[in-house]
């Protein structure tokens, strides 16, 4: 199920066209180029909507991702690192988007900070192959996830605020 | 510290400790040939008991074969002990996680096991329980790329005669590694059974994949056995997955008992089986692969597997066999995306329905796609994302 907020995000980010993962060689390299002009107009979209929410980088092969991602709450920026690699079988299958930092202290996450996705996000990116890449799972699956787990972990106080944190007691 | 008594029966009570803990590695001898002799020290005896029943013509020809068990978690771990105490001539075990306190409520490990890998662990354990099986460890991660490669090759020369494997056992508990297992088997032609507990617990299925012949797990979306919960009373808030030692140790004796029919050939081995806990229901059916499958090498072995004569036997005449590729069969539905994901569900057999439809045409979200233009360069691209 897709609601209008994520309809309208999805609608500005461009889709892709090649089906080719990273044992396609050439093809692969044609794919790279389709994952960053996307990702590059997903993150300038959320710069001008004032909703800067992500960055990513690749190793050269563009196999393996690492980045950051931030949420705002109560006026306040928790960042987390993210990391991923890419699978043999994508774009088939989307990549398990990682938050390293936040392993075992959610029950919404898999072994190694994976986290967990909505049943939704699997259909949908089935549904979408290989028209949907790098930028989609970040909208359709970090973002949601951050959106709700990172209130509920302020709030249970698992994460706290990193910069100008006032002295507390330990 | 405090006297001399104290002492002493300190030494006696860890005395009594190095006692039980040497009882615990005495260790049996290997057995050169599997005898038939009905003696309390011969380990094969109610097994080869098989043969002289008429169950199985040739038990100890199990020796001869290698199986590989991909995942070594709550099914992989229990199949792996299934197989072992059989007898199996080798054992494959691929897993890149390690012992946790959280698996203990699932079977074989134990918890003095925490933080060690969960192949080294298995392979301890298996050992010490049948040392005639060879046990070999591959401690990775198969679905990135360089494993995978590695993956591949060891699959198809690691068995006792050095080319692919008798038979791989998917015990995995992602799609995305099914999928990964799935790439391999078809190109290398490999047989394998996929199997799987959903992650409510009550439900799971083993299928049996034989490339070009049988469905392979991309000839359709993902297979759904029906659980009887009703999904709008299922939370999921805060959890994953849910699992129970039962429904896993049921799926881990449906997909070693079929793996044993089919390497010594005795009844009929399953091709699609589910199982459904809340109400003991056990699904069959048969898939035929889909003809516009989205894997190359399963299109490249359907028409191998269709030029070839084949036998036909009684039973397989009676079979219905469900086909996957006729379009209204289970793609007519187009999905708007906004629809509930239970309407789109389709029953393909009586308790068995696909995850969700796949789209006849295009979703319509389009803003245009990436432009994939050539003039572009790829280092241009990772410098602007860079200095955005
Ligand atoms: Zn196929």
């Amino acid at each position: 199920m897709v609601d209008e907020g994520t309809r309208k995000t999805l609608s500005g980010i461009p889709l892709l066209q090649t089906k080719a993962g990273p044992r396609d060689k050439e093809l692969w390299i044609q794919r790279l180029k389709e994952e960053y002009q996307s990702l590059i107009k997903y993150v300038q979209n959320n710069k001008e909507a004032d909703n800067d929410w992500f960055r990513l980088e690749s190793n050269k092969e563009g196999t393996r991702w690492f980045g950051k991602c931030w949420y705002i709450h109560d006026l306040l920026k928790y960042e987390f690192e993210v990391e991923f690699d890419i699978p043999v079988t994508y774009p088939h299958t989307a990549p398990e988007i990682a938050l390293p930092e936040l392993d075992g202290k959610t029950a919404k996450m898999y072994r190694g900070g994976k986290i967990c996705l909505s049943d939704h996000f699997k259909p949908l990116w089935g549904r979408n192959v290989p028209k949907f890449g790098l930028s989609h799972a970040m909208a359709l699956g970090l973002g949601p996830w951050l959106a709700v787990e990172v209130p509920d972990l302020i709030s249970k106080g698992i994460i706290t605020y990193k910069e100008k944190e006032p002295e507390k007691a330990t | 510290m405090g006297t001399l008594v104290e002492l002493q029966a300190k030494i006696a009570e860890l005395e009594e400790k190095l006692k039980a803990a040497q009882q615990f590695v005495v260790k049996r001898e290997k057995i050169d040939v599997m005898s038939s002799e009905v003696v309390d020290t011969n380990p094969y005896s109610r097994l080869m008991a098989l043969k002289r029943m008429g169950i199985v013509d040739n038990y100890e020809s199990i020796r001869n074969f290698t199986v590989a068990v991909v995942g070594v978690g709550g099914v992989g771990s229990v199949t792996a002990e299934m197989l072992t105490r059989c007898g199996i001539g080798r054992l494959l075990l691929f897993d890149y996680d390690k012992v946790e306190l959280a698996n203990m409520n699932r079977l074989f490990f134990q918890p003095h096991q925490a933080g060690i890998s969960k192949v080294e662990a298995a392979a301890q354990t298996l050992r010490n329980i049948n040392p005639d099986v060879d046990i070999q460890t591959y401690n990775y991660n198969i679905t990135t790329v360089d494993n995978f490669q590695h993956f591949m090759d060891t699959i198809s020369t690691q068995s006792l005669t050095g080319g692919n494997v008798d038979l791989l056992l998917s015990c995995v508990d992602n799609f995305e590694a099914r999928y990964a297992i799935n790439t391999a088997c078809n190109e290398l032609n490999q047989i394998w059974i996929e199997s799987g507990v959903s992650e409510n617990a009550v439900s799971g299925h083993i299928q049996l994949i034989i490339p070009g012949e049988t469905a392979c797990f991309a000839c359709a979306p993902p297979l759904v056995v029906a659980s009887h919960i009703d999904e709008k009373t299922l939370k999921k808030d805060g959890v994953c997955a849910a699992s129970l030692p039962t429904t896993m140790g049921i799926i881990a004796g449906l997909l070693v008992q079929n793996t044993l029919k089919y390497l010594l050939k005795f009844g009929s081995t399953a091709n699609y089986l589910g199982y459904s806990a809340l109400i003991d229901f056990f699904p069959t059916m048969k898939l035929k692969p889909n003809p516009s499958c989205d894997d190359s090498y399963c299109k490249i072995r359907q028409t191998e597997f269709s030029s070839k004569p084949k036998l036909i036997t009684d039973d397989q005449k009676v079979e219905e066999e469900k086909p996957l590729h006729e379009d209204n069969n289970w793609g007519i539905s187009l999905v708007d995306e906004s629809l509930p994901e239970g309407d789109c569900k389709e029953e393909i057999a009586t308790g068995i329905s696909l995850a969700y439809a796949l789209p006849r045409q295009d979703v319509d979200v389009s803003p245009g796609s990436a432009s994939a233009a050539d003039g572009i360069n790829l280092d241009d691209l990772m410098a602007q994302m860079k200095s955005i």
